[in-house]
Parts: C-alpha cells; structure tokens; sequence
C-alpha cells in the first residue's frame, strides 16, 4: 500500500482514512490492533473524543474530568506516539469531559508531560470553548441567543451564575488550528463529529458521507456487532467521493450494514437525522452493505446546510452541597410496611431538623431513593411497590452548606435508624449500613441551566486558539 | 403473543443531551421489526403512558434501514439535577421489555 501525503500539506486527497483508537480518552483500546491499523492503513489522522454531557453537570461545573488521570495519560501517550511516528495530526475534541478551561488545562498539561516524558516535539494547538459571560449577554440583548427545545430561561443573571459556559465547536476552529501549524490539537468542547469532519470537509469530500462516517467514528467501536470477546475499542473509517467505508479497529469486533445503520439512533433524538452547527445530516436515504464479514460501505447520506450558523450553549450552576448515607433493610416486617413506615420518619425527621436549626433551617431537601421499589426510574416507575427480601434505602440531604447538609441527612438517617414498627416492642435498628462513616459528603452539585444556541458573526469568534512549540 | 424482550435484539435508553431521553428498539430481521411496528402494542401511546409523559411530547419514529423503533421524551429532571434517578439514562428501558406483542 502506497503511503499517502500528509493532509497537513499538498493537494486535495481523494480518500481520508482516520482512525478513532477509542469512543472516549481514557476508556480504554487495545494497544496492538490500534498499531496494526496504523501500520496497515495509514490514516491520515488520528481523532478522538474526549468529553460528553453523559456523566452528568459535575464535570462542567467543577472542571473536572470524569475519567481518572491514569487511565487518561496511557491512551493519549499511545495517541500521541503513533501522531509523532507517522507525521499525521492528532484532534482531541471536549478536553476532559466538560471542554471548559479547567478541563482544557488538565489535559494540556497530561499532554505536556507525556511530551518531557517521551522526548516529543510538536506544536500544539489549544482551542479554548469557555465562553465570556460579557459576549454571551451581549448577544441575549441582542436577540441572538435561540431556545431549543425542550425550552429553558435565560437571562443576564442566569448567565452570571453558572459556574462554567461552553460553546460547542463546529469545524472551523480546527481547521484554523491546522492552518496555524499544530499537529496535536487539543480542543474544548467540540460536536464530537466536527474532529473527525474537519479534515475531509477541508479536502474537498462530500459532506453528507463526511458527517456521517464522523457520527460512527465519534463513538468508537461502539457501532460494531456487540460481543463479549472484545471491548468497544476503536474504529477505522476510509472517506472517498462515493462512499464510506467502516472497519472495528479490533480484529474481534465487526460491523454489520444494520450494526452501523441502527447507531445513526444512538444518543441521538432522531433516527435519520443529526443537527450541527453548519447544517443537519439526513441519512435517510443512506445504503448500506457489507464488504465483507466485517467492513460495511455506506453510500447516500445528505447533508443539509443550514440557513444559520448555530453554536450550541451548555451551562451548569452550583445548587448547594450534597451528602447521603446509605443502608440496606432486610426486616421482612418493616418491607410489608414500608411506605407508612417511612412516611413516619419523615414527619419525625422534618421536625428534628427543625429543632436542630433552632426553627431557623435553611433551604434544603432530601431524597430517598428506594431501590427495591422505584430507585431506577423514580416517578416514572410503573412496578411501584417493594418486592423481594431486602432493600436499599439512599437518603440524601441538599443545603446551601456542606455541614447543613450532613446535620440533615444524619438527623434523617438516625431516625430512620430506629423508628419502630408495630410488631416489636424495644429498640430496633432498621438499616444496614455498609460503610463507616456512615454518611458520605459529595461536596457542591451542579445542574445543568442552558439548552441554547448561539448565532455568532463567525464560527471562530467563540473560539480562541493558542500556539505552543513543544 | 411475545414478550417485547424476548424477539428483539436490543433494547436500550439513554440520555440524548442532559434534557432528552431517547429509546431504542432493534431488531434482527424485517419480519419482526414489520410485526411489533404495525402490532398497535409499541406507539407513541405506549411511551406516553408507560413513562407518565404528555402524548405532545412524545418523538416517535420508525427507521426500516436500522430494524429499528425509536422514541424521545422530555426528562422530568434534567440529567444529574437533584432527585434524578438515572444521569445516563441507561436503564429507564426497564419496562419496555415486559411489553406483550400480539
């Protein structure tokens, strides 16, 4: 096979081929299939999404990542080592989970000491997706800040307390990255499409097969065949001007024509179509077919411009502090009466709180999450009766300080810890406690406050780059 | 008649965005995926009522090139928001694999 021309350089490229070695940094791949694919394809680059809104409001409201650091550092230094060996680009989209400054900061200085580490030299490219709550009211006054659906408020002081604001990045900030030099791009939130779009859109490729080959590779392996033999792992993607082509990274894994098709739906509110920030991706009229017991072509996939270039917002305030405690009830008599008995302990439990803050209590609430009952699906649960032998009971306590917060939950947990039933006379103790302490403080939680886009004059205004030589 | 569960090959859930949730049901031949979608027993209805949610906010879709029915609703609690039971979405397919197809 003829080693191809870096797309960092040269003429327009008939076919890309890129590589996603994993769904997300730090979930893991197999580290020999990724260098067998590199050695026998030789993308062009190498792509890889890193964050998501998936685990939740605490990542974009602390800045933190989700993932561990360990695990983070082994796949980039595999990422890295094989972008440097083969002189292609490395694009790491949603640094560290949220793609805030905190998290973007995190991941360039993993990145960084990889670098001293390995004795890599590179440029390096930081795209920051941390908004200005300045440019953000701005444009609210001036009407170009749209709700989507489902519809939430906004407002100047809704602005002013999140914790963190990102924009998500369409393309153009990477390829503005790419255009200033870098080979390892590292980029806060981005469309985890845009990574693996920016490079064949800029060659000139069809956008619809563009989009929809960067929808499959965004998540990994994760549109193979599911087994048991092999992890999600990674996946490999040929681009040319008729048709895409998909192929696990994994020799254990396989992609079917319907595994690819069915993960147009995946995380996704519709089946056939999939909105960003330049237009919409209509596979409706996508074929599929396999090449093989493991590659499949797809052919048709559209993409629709849109009339407005959108950059969608995502915020998330603090809402106070958090601590629960945890137990197990295995009574039979108290699980036949479980819903008297504990509306008994919360009647008590409200006043002794009451008692505890003198009649002055700050705001707060508590939770009881009853599983064994309805634990999983809470309100929406249509079996809402306890079953079985035994159940867990969570309550948790949420107060503007962390210490209200655990002098609720444990005024709550004691009287729950020992309010009687009927049938026994002396003192009992209801709940199993697995841990000591028994309460466990969570520190600030977060909501997540913005379902928005922004309408920028440019898709790079939001997106501020820096240069580093490494 | 079957058990929803036990003639598909995959149900699952989870979050689309922290304020959607969306459901997948695939299956793995035409024939089956012909029978549950024109059974009457896995519509919009369906999830609006087994998810206590408003029938107007229910986005349901058939998509024959993934043997694949789909649907979105509103979460209740935003993804991670106080009192949520599932910031992932994941396991609110629960009910759905009970479901009885004529």
């Amino acid at each position: 096979m003829a080693v191809s021309t870096s797309p960092k350089r040269g003429a327009k490229l008939d076919e890309v081929r890129t590589i996603a070695p994993s769904g997300a940094i730090g979930a893991g791949f197999d580290e020999a299939a990724f260098w067998n694919m590199m050695e026998r394809e030789r993308p062009q680059f190498i792509g890889c999404d890193s964050g998501s809104t998936d685990p939740g409001p605490f990542a974009l409201g602390s800045g933190t990542s989700h993932w561990g650091r360990i695990a983070y550092k082994r796949d980039l230094r595999i990422m890295m080592a094989a972008a440097l060996k083969y002189d292609v680009p490395l694009l790491i989209g949603s640094a560290g989970t949220a793609g805030a400054d905190p998290n973007l900061a995190w991941l360039r200085d993993i990145a960084l000491e990889i670098a001293r580490e390995d004795g890599h030299h590179f440029k390096l490219a930081l795209i920051h997706a941390e908004q200005d709550r300045d440019y953000l009211k701005r444009r609210l006054r001036e009407g170009r800040i749209k709700p989507l659906k489902p519809v939430m408020e906004i407002s100047e002081e809704l602005i002013d307390r999140c914790a963190h604001i990102v924009g998500m990045m369409g393309i153009e900030p990477f390829l503005a990255a790419l255009e200033g030099g870098a080979q390892v791009v590292l980029a806060g939130r981005a469309s985890d499409t845009s990574i693996f779009s920016a490079i064949p859109i800029r060659e000139g490729l069809p956008p619809g097969l563009v989009w929809h080959a960067a929808k499959v590779l965004e998540c990994g392996g994760a549109s193979a065949v599911r087994t048991t033999a092999a992890g999600l792992d990674g996946m490999f993607a040929r681009i040319t001007k008729d048709y895409i082509e998909f192929e696990p990274v994994n020799p254990l894994l396989e992609c079917s024509p319907v595994s690819v098709a069915a993960h147009t739906l995946y995380e996704n509110r519709s089946p056939s179509a999939l909105v960003e920030p330049s237009g919409t991706l209509d596979v409706s009229d996508a074929v599929y077919e396999a090449v093989n017991d493991r590659v499949v072509r797809v052919r048709g996939s559209r993409f629709i411009p849109a009339a407005d270039y959108t950059i969608k917002l995502e915020g998330a305030e603090q809402i106070g502090y958090q601590t629960f405690v945890i137990g197990g009830i295995r009574d039979p008599g108290i699980l036949r009466q479980f819903d008297s008995w504990l509306a008994e302990v919360k009647e008590r439990a409200a006043r002794r709180v009451n008692d505890i803050f003198s009649g002055n209590a700050p705001e707060y609430q508590v939770n009881f999450r009853v599983y064994g009952r309805d634990g999983v699906l809470g309100d929406m649960e249509p079996v809402n009766r306890l079953e079985g032998h035994e159940a867990c009971v969570l309550i948790e306590a949420v107060a503007p300080a962390q210490d209200q917060a655990s002098a609720i939950v444990h005024a709550y947990a004691h009287i729950a810890l020992h309010h009687p039933i009927p049938q026994w006379s002396g003192l009992i103790t209801t709940l199993a406690y697995p841990y000591a302490p028994s309460s466990i403080e969570r520190g600030a939680i977060y909501r997540f406050n913005l379902n928005h886009v922004v309408l920028p004059d440019n898709p790079l205004e939001m997106f501020p780059i820096e240069f580093a030589d490494v | 008649m079957s058990k929803l569960g036990d003639i598909t090959k995959l149900i699952r859930s989870k979050n689309a965005g922290p304020f959607l949730i969306t459901f997948d049901v695939l299956f793995e031949d035409t024939a089956t995926y012909t029978r549950v979608r024109d059974s009457g027993a896995l519509t919009a209805e369906t999830f609006a009522r087994m998810y206590r949610t408003p029938i107007g906010d229910v986005e349901f879709s058939t998509y024959e090139a993934g043997l694949a029915i789909k649907a979105t609703i509103p979460r209740k609690i935003s993804s991670g928001d106080i009192g949520d039971p599932d910031i992932y979405g994941g396991q609110l397919y629960g009910p759905l694999v009970d479901i009885e197809i004529p």
